[in-house]
Formats: C-alpha cells, sequence, structure tokens
C-alpha cells in the first residue's frame, strides 16, 4: 500500500466510527478545559494540574519509546533537560553579551524588550522547534548505540546517558562554551519569559494561571492527537512488530535502523516540549533537576497506566503526579496519618521518601498487574498468552 | 558482534569481521590505558615524577576490590537468570548501615583495643553479609521470582523499583545527607612505603577480606556439587531441572552468594571512606555494573578484573578531574564498552553468548 493511498483509508475509518465513540473523550476534554473556571485564577491546584497536565506530555513521549517500540529507556530525564535548557537559553538574559549587549529578539512582546534588554528572547512557540530539534537529535544519537544491543543493555546505556547529560547540565557553570557557561549548575538559569503566544493577550504567572492551563491542554491535544495518528500508521505498526518479534519484522522489510531511531526521536522530542513548557512555566532552569529519579517518576507513569496504551498512560500520568504533589505532602503526611504512625513509633515523612512509594507502586503494578491499569488490547492478550513475547526484546526467559 | 564468540566451522569469519574483532578488544584496552596514561606524562612532563599516579594506582586497586566484590554479585545473578539485578548495589549500601549500625552495638569505638577491634569487625563483617545475603534472597523472592516467565523487561523494571525502596529505607535509617562515621582502624595511616608510594592500612584491609572471599566463591563455584548446580542451571535451566537440579533453590543460592560478597564490600567501604550515606548504593552499583561488564558479564574471573581497572579510572577521575565528574567519566566507559565491545574484555559466560 503505497503512502498516497494510505491516508483516504484513515479518514475513512474514521468516518465509519460513529460519532458516539467520541462522546466520552469530547466530554472529558470538554469537562477538563471548562475546570479552571471554577477555581481562582491563582490557585494550588491549578498549579498541580499544570504539572500533571506537563507530565502527561512526557508520559506521552516515553510511552512511545517504552510502550510502542519496546526499547526500555531509564534515561528519559536527558530530553527534559535538553527542553528545559532550550528554554534557559532562549528565553532569558543567559547569554547577555550577545549582538553587542543589545540581545536578540524574534517574536516577543514590548513587555520582554523593555524588561530584559539582553540575551536571546524567542518566541514560545520557536523556543518549542528547538526543543524538539536538539531532543530528537539527542535522542537519535542516544539511540544508535543502543540499535545492536539486547533489551536490558540498551536500559544501562540509556540510563548511563541519562546520567551523563545531567551531571554536564548539573556542573554546567563550569562548562564554558566561548564565555558563556553550559547552564548555572545549581544557581539555576532564572527568570525566564514567560509564556509568549501569538493572537492571545499576555501571560503573567503571577496574577493568572489560567491561560498557562489552556496553553498546556492545547499542547496535550495537539500531542494526543500526533500520538493516535502515529500509533496506527505505518510508522506505528512497524514499532508494534519489531517489539512482537524482531526477527520477523525485519524479514518483513521493516527497516530495523530507521524506524528505532524514529522512535527514540519522536519520543525524545516529546520530552523536550515538555521540558520547554516546564522550564518557562517554572520561571527557573536548575541544574540539580535532571535526576535519575525524574526518569522513573515518568516510566512509572508509563507503568501504571498500561505499556502502549495512550489513555492509560494519560491516567498513569495525571494519577502519579497528583500523588507527588497531593497525596504524599497532604495525604499521607496529613494529621491523621502521622499519628497513625506515630502509634507505631515511626516518625517521618512520606515527602523524604517520594521515590521509595513510586519505586513501591513501580513494585506493585508489575507483580500484580503488569498490564496497568487500562492496558492496551493487544498486550492484554500477549500477557495473557505469551502471544508473540518469545523473540521479541521483552524476551520471554526459559 | 556476538557472531565473534562461537566458534564455527563452516563460516570462517572476514577479514572485516576480524580486523573489527582485534579492534574493538585492543581499541578498549588502549582507551583504558590512555586514561592513567595521559596523567602520568603531563606528571613527568611537569617534573613530578610518577609517585602521584602511584598513589591514585593504588587507591584506585583498593576501591577496586570493593566494586569487585560488588560486581561479582551482578555478573553471578546474571550469569544464572540474565537479570541486571538494579536492587544489588542498594543491597550493598544497606550492608554498609548494618556494619555503621553494629559499631553501636558492639560498642566499638576509637577506644576499643586492638584485640577487641579484630573480633567485634569480624562479628561486624558476619553479621552484615548474612544480612545483605539474606536481604537479597528476600528480593529475589518477593520481585524476580513472580516474574520469571514473564518479559524479560518486566523483572528489570521492578529491580529499579526495589533500588528505589532500598534507598529510601536508607533515608529513614540515617537521613538523607553523608552519615561520618568512626575511624576505627585509623584507615589512613601509612604502613609501607613502596617505591615512593605510601600504602595504607584501608588499602590492605580491602585487599585483606577480597582476596579469600574471591578465593572461596571460585572454589565453591568450580569445586562443589552446589556450584555445579549452579553452572548447569546457567548454561540451561530447563536441562537442569530436567537433571533433578532445584532450580528455584539454585537460583535462591546464587543471589544469597552475591549478597554476601555485597555485604562484605558494604563493610569494608564504611571502614574504607569513614561516610555512609544512601546513595552510596546508586553509584556503587553503576560503577559495580560497568566493572562486570567491562569483564564480560557472567565471568568471575572479569569482573575481579574489570572491578579493578574500573576502582582505578574512578580514582584518577575522583583526583584529577574533580569527583563531580567521576560519574560522567566512569558512564562514559560503559557507554564505550556496550557500544563496542558488549561481551567485554574476557568474554561473557552466558546463554545469549552461546
Amino acid at each position: 500500500m503505497s503512502r498516497v493511498r494510505a491516508l483516504p483509508e484513515a479518514v475513512l475509518t474514521l468516518r465509519q466510527k460513529r460519532f458516539g465513540e467520541y462522546l466520552p473523550a469530547v466530554i472529558a476534554v470538554v469537562a477538563v478545559a471548562l475546570f479552571p473556571i471554577f477555581r481562582p485564577p491563582l490557585d494550588g491546584l491549578m498549579d498541580d494540574a499544570i504539572l500533571a497536565l506537563a507530565y502527561i506530555v512526557m508520559a506521552l513521549g516515553l510511552n512511545i519509546v517504552v510502550g510502542f517500540a519496546g526499547l526500555l529507556d531509564l534515561g528519559y530525564v536527558a530530553f527534559y533537560a535538553f527542553g528545559s535548557l532550550m528554554a534557559g537559553w532562549l528565553a532569558s538574559d543567559h547569554f547577555a553579551k550577545v549582538n553587542d549587549g543589545k540581545g536578540v529578539f524574534a517574536g516577543v512582546n514590548e513587555f520582554v524588550k523593555t524588561s530584559s534588554p539582553q540575551g536571546i528572547h524567542l518566541n514560545f512557540l520557536l523556543i518549542v522547534l528547538v526543543a524538539i530539534a536538539i531532543a530528537a537529535i539527542a535522542g537519535a544519537i542516544i539511540g544508535l548505540p543502543t540499535l545492536r544491543l539486547r533489551g536490558d543493555y540498551i536500559a544501562i546505556v540509556t540510563l548511563a546517558f541519562g546520567e551523563i547529560i545531567g551531571r554536564f547540565v548539573a556542573n554546567g557553570d563550569s562548562v564554558k562554551i566561548s564565555g558563556y557557561a553550559l547552564s548555572n549548575g545549581r544557581q539555576s538559569i532564572s527568570p525566564l519569559d514567560q509564556l509568549d503566544l501569538p493572537f492571545v493577550p499576555e501571560f503573567d504567572s503571577a496574577t493568572n494561571l489560567r491561560p498557562y492551563y489552556w496553553a498546556v491542554l492545547a499542547m496535550i491535544l495537539v500531542v494526543l492527537f500526533v500520538n493516535f495518528r502515529l500509533r496506527d500508521s505505518r510508522l506505528g505498526r512497524a514499532w508494534v512488530a519489531l517489539r512482537e518479534d524482531e526477527v520477523a519484522a525485519v524479514s518483513m522489510g521493516i527497516p530495523l535502523v530507521r524506524t528505532k531511531l524514529m522512535a527514540y526521536a519522536v519520543g525524545a522530542s516529546f520530552g523536550g516540549i515538555s521540558g520547554a513548557f516546564l522550564g518557562v512555566y517554572s520561571n527557573t532552569v536548575n541544574g540539580n533537576a535532571f535526576q535519575f529519579g525524574f526518569s522513573i517518576f515518568i516510566l512509572a507513569m508509563v507503568i501504571m497506566g498500561g505499556l502502549g496504551s495512550i489513555w492509560g498512560v494519560v491516567i498513569g500520568a495525571v494519577l502519579l503526579s497528583f500523588v507527588n504533589t497531593r497525596l504524599i505532602p497532604d495525604v499521607l503526611d496529613g494529621e491523621g496519618v502521622r499519628s497513625f504512625l506515630s502509634g507505631f513509633g515511626l516518625d517521618f515523612t512520606f515527602s523524604e521518601v517520594s521515590f521509595g512509594v513510586f519505586g513501591f507502586i513501580l513494585l506493585l503494578m508489575m507483580v500484580l498487574r503488569p498490564e496497568g491499569l487500562l492496558p492496551e488490547r493487544r498486550r492484554k492478550l500477549e500477557l495473557a498468552e505469551g502471544v508473540g513475547a518469545e523473540e521479541s526484546v521483552f524476551e520471554g526467559r526459559a | 558482534m556476538e557472531s565473534a564468540s562461537v566458534p564455527s566451522e563452516r563460516v570462517r569469519p572476514t577479514g572485516g569481521a576480524q580486523a573489527w574483532e582485534l579492534i574493538s578488544k585492543y581499541g578498549l584496552i588502549a582507551l583504558l590505558i590512555a586514561f592513567p596514561a595521559y596523567y602520568a606524562i603531563t606528571d613527568v612532563a611537569a617534573g613530578d615524577g610518577l609517585s602521584r599516579i602511584g598513589e591514585n594506582l593504588v587507591a584506585g586497586i583498593s576501591n577496586g576490590a570493593i566494586w569487585a566484590l560488588v560486581a561479582l554479585g551482578y555478573t553471578l545473578v546474571y550469569g544464572i537468570i540474565e537479570l541486571i539485578n538494579f536492587a544489588h548495589g542498594d543491597n550493598f549500601m544497606i550492608g554498609s548501615f548494618v556494619a555503621f549500625g553494629l559499631y553501636g552495638v558492639f560498642g566499638l569505638g576509637l577506644g576499643t583495643g586492638a584485640l577487641g577491634l579484630a573480633v567485634g569487625l569480624f562479628a561486624c563483617l558476619l553479621i552484615s553479609m548474612v544480612v545483605s545475603g539474606a536481604l537479597n534472597v528476600m528480593i529475589e523472592r518477593v520481585a524476580y521470582r513472580p516474574l520469571r516467565n514473564a518479559p524479560k523487561l518486566a523483572p528489570l523494571i521492578t529491580a529499579v523499583g526495589v533500588s528505589f525502596i532500598l534507598q529510601n529505607v536508607g533515608v529513614l535509617w540515617l537521613g538523607a545527607s553523608q552519615v561520618g562515621i568512626p575511624d576505627l582502624i585509623d584507615a589512613q595511616r601509612q604502613v609501607v612505603e613502596i617505591a615512593g608510594v605510601p600504602i595504607s592500612r584501608s588499602d590492605l584491609l580491602a585487599v585483606a577480606v577480597t582476596v579469600p572471599l574471591v578465593a572461596l566463591l571460585t572454589a565453591f563455584v568450580n569445586r562443589t556439587r552446589l556450584g555445579k548446580a549452579m553452572r548447569a542451571t546457567a548454561q540451561d535451566p530447563e536441562a537442569a531441572r530436567l537433571m533433578g537440579i532445584n532450580v528455584d533453590t539454585t537460583i535462591s543460592l546464587t543471589f544469597l552468594l552475591g549478597g554476601l560478597l555485597a555485604g562484605a564490600g558494604g563493610l569494608i567501604y564504611a571502614l574504607y571512606q569513614t561516610s555512609v550515606w544512601y546513595f552510596q548504593g546508586f553509584t556503587a552499583g553503576l560503577i559495580a555494573f560497568t566493572a562486570a561488564v567491562m569483564g564480560g558479564i557472567g565471568n568471575l574471573r572479569g569482573a575481579v578484573i574489570g572491578g579493578l581497572i574500573i576502582g582505578c579510572i574512578q580514582q584518577i577521575s575522583d583526583n584529577r578531574i574533580g569527583n563531580e565528574w567521576t560519574p560522567a567519566v566512569v558512564f562514559g566507559y560503559l557507554v564505550l564498552i556496550m557500544v563496542f565491545r558488549p561481551q567485554g574484555l574476557i568474554g561473557e559466560e552466558t546463554r545469549e553468548a552461546g
């Protein structure tokens, strides 16, 4: 089937589904979009919701690599780092002496030009484009050496790359490239410009979080659309085929190198988008933020929701994000649980051990419900009957 | 990459494959030697002589002895069930914490006499070994055994989960920062000086504990009935089961052995570094895993050699580049090995390698 004919067929299947099948999704999106109206413009819950939405983008990216293509990536934090770093570079005074100290501006509003006259200041959409490009290239470069490796070695190599990149950003203040530090290390690059989009009024996270919420929601809708289209595309089916049985897929004519590298690059670019957003939203790029634990945090979202299941991953990301921002500090560390625990002589806060909680979730999910909360149909079959599990990267053991 | 390690009469390796084999093997060795050699040459050029690099290497070998103990745990487990026991480094950390806790229980302090110290530390060694060994067996029961027929990456993910749980047990135990512990053996005191390079008590201790343990382990694996069962299971678990070997017990035994060595490494680390913290296991785990892969995973001798080499690299990097960069250097080597010589320097002994 040629590419030209593939598109009309896809449109056809889209039309064949009745509107009713889309109704739950549409209702959910509308409800989520209306949520800020019922909250004050500056609100802790909104703040947490924005983080959760940003993590969805990241989890969807990792899902492409781990869920669709079956390549366990333990270094996903690298792409968060690249995205944030791009935001730090291209939306702040970091490169103060560029253009003889007069700054470089592209598509930003007058407020930015007057308040921070130095450095590079690009429109957020441009930053996202740069972040996508950089993260995708980095993803492909990291993916390149893993092509010949078996599954568990891939995990370790990606982990090693993630740590190396994390190290470079954390110690970035001592890495100088033509006079500029790579990052400010533990000092953080801060402040960053507010989010700046064409055709909408200025954003100001100090007074109103709603625009940020809607911006990240719009981002998710785009990412979700891309995800669904990718999953059903020729490329998406090639990923699944490689995951199921590499040898068979290759002998059917699937180009191994290109398909795998595309998985890494596409997955990484989502991480870059989300990283750029998180950098701008949190108004700081701290070199210490890019730790191995973050990769596991995102991986836990994917595992919890269900490897390869797009809606599952969305739910997993929201759940774990709120576990992190609400359940642990407010409920588990609340008065009730604390007094209960101190009754046993246990005196600690769950915030200290939040990563232990995520580790526990990983362990529990994998042992009790490995297909995740909302499993992909095909994956469920595989786990139940061992279909195609034997020779794939997710290899069954004797 | 794997065809190179499979001897075959019919398919003769092509010239290109042979060249690649040579380049990857000796290129890696050259890369490993280049690191200390560079600093040795700059030292000599600066007129400082070789004593500084000598000190680095001595410290590297004694540190490497600890990494070798941990690496053996990785390589044993990988050899038998082809799982990267990600929690192994944290098991080593727990070993250190147990040893430190026992100082208090036995009343070991700076004022303890030589005999009391020797007996007390020996007891510490045994107990921390047993605790780490038992913990490792328990981890296998809870986190890996239920997933033995699951897709291969499932136990790796639970291993990461267990690793985080253990780290946070460490946080709850001794807090989230480094804890200084009493320097019981006066670790830095010089014992002898060989060719201008001082050798301290901690160096001797590390070697003195590691060498007998490694010898015992090798003898156990190669000479005893249980060791034979381990080797058989590593080669083909199904056939081993048909021959009447209890595969589950053998796997538990392997985890026990790995845990024992990690516990011993934990005590030496505590005595050597005189500080412990919850995150030491993560770094140690990755360094030791690098060592195991460098030697050829599944290969006991390789793990020890890899440990010593990586110890030297880590020491030189700590001393010359700065310890905040050491993980990047070690991981850089890890990536190079994985890419160019995944079977390691000596060659791996696993089912997949044939």
